[in-house]
């Protein structure tokens, strides 16, 4: 095993501690309280008010153009990641030409804004 | 070696299982779900040949924000959701040949321009920073004309999603 994987160690031990730390509470925890359900403890909790309908609703299309946009400069933000790790050595031409990436994608942003897509009713 | 075929056995049954779930699951949010197993299967993967950057875009992009789009997608549509409801088409034999076809194609590909060559013990990592001289380097204009793609989606989205 390489050494690039051996420091991948430590990612599975977290993974399997905080797996067996969340059973072990949860099933100490079932073991011990009582167990009485009714109606109003059912109820899927809603701000403290009752739900009105089904949670399985269409949703709005606005929503998917939160989505998309979050896609989108989530791309963006992946390319920032290996830029940072050489930012000291581009210098100023690293600053433009990660400039005028972001200025391109900041366009599609100002386009959604001056439509109206942004605004919430 | 051996614990990196273990742990490529558990990411391959993981994939396998949460392949099969997509596709057989009634539920259209589920199979969505059981999609991001897949997918952070293969980032597992990726980590498995060193491949950390990659690994970390698939996590940070696929489970992210390509899963979020996905479950806006599906609760867009008018597909029942949350009911168990038949999600087989009636024309799913002819879907058993095209996936043999495509299962034969990449086998044959695969096998083809690799043969028995073996991983090497061990891999060189390639860091981020060689991802990065490479992006800011010789593909500098493949990754602008990325952000005219990307702007070209965005407006192409929101043409679409607007009522008027």
């Amino acid at each position: 095993m390489s050494e690039f994987l051996r420091s991948y160690q430590t990612v599975i031990w977290f993974g399997v501690v905080a797996v067996l730390l969340a059973s072990l509470l949860l099933g100490l925890a079932s073991l011990v309280r009582p167990v009485k359900p009714n109606r109003e403890k059912q109820l899927a909790y809603e701000s403290g008010v009752d739900p009105v309908g089904d949670g399985w609703v269409q949703s709005q299309i606005r929503y998917y153009v939160f989505a998309l946009l979050f896609v989108i400069f989530d791309v963006e933000a992946v390319f920032i990641f290996p830029w940072a790790t050489q930012l000291e050595r581009y210098a100023g031409f690293g600053l433009v030409e990660m400039g005028i990436f972001v200025f391109v994608l900041l366009l599609g942003l100002v386009y959604a804004w001056r439509k109206g897509v942004l605004r919430w009713i | 070696m051996v614990a990196q075929n273990i742990f490529f056995a558990i990411f391959a049954v993981i994939m396998v299982v949460g392949a099969l779930r997509v596709v057989t699951s009634n539920n259209v949010v589920h199979a969505a779900l059981w999609l991001v197993t897949v997918l952070a299967g293969a980032a597992g993967q990726y980590i498995l040949l060193s491949a950390e950057f990659v690994a970390v875009t698939q996590v940070l992009v696929y489970i992210g924000a390509v899963m979020v789009l996905f479950l806006f997608g599906t609760m867009l549509t008018r597909a029942r959701l949350g009911e168990e409801t038949d999600l087989n088409n009636k024309t799913w034999i002819l879907g058993i040949p095209v996936a043999l076809l495509l299962f034969g194609t990449m086998s044959y590909a695969l096998i083809d321009s690799f043969g028995d060559e073996k991983l090497p013990e061990d891999a060189t990592v390639v860091s981020t920073q060689v991802i990065s001289d490479q992006i800011f380097g010789p593909y500098l204009i493949p990754f602008w004309a990325l952000s005219f793609v990307l702007l070209a989606a965005t407006i192409g989205a929101i043409v679409l999603a607007r009522k008027d």
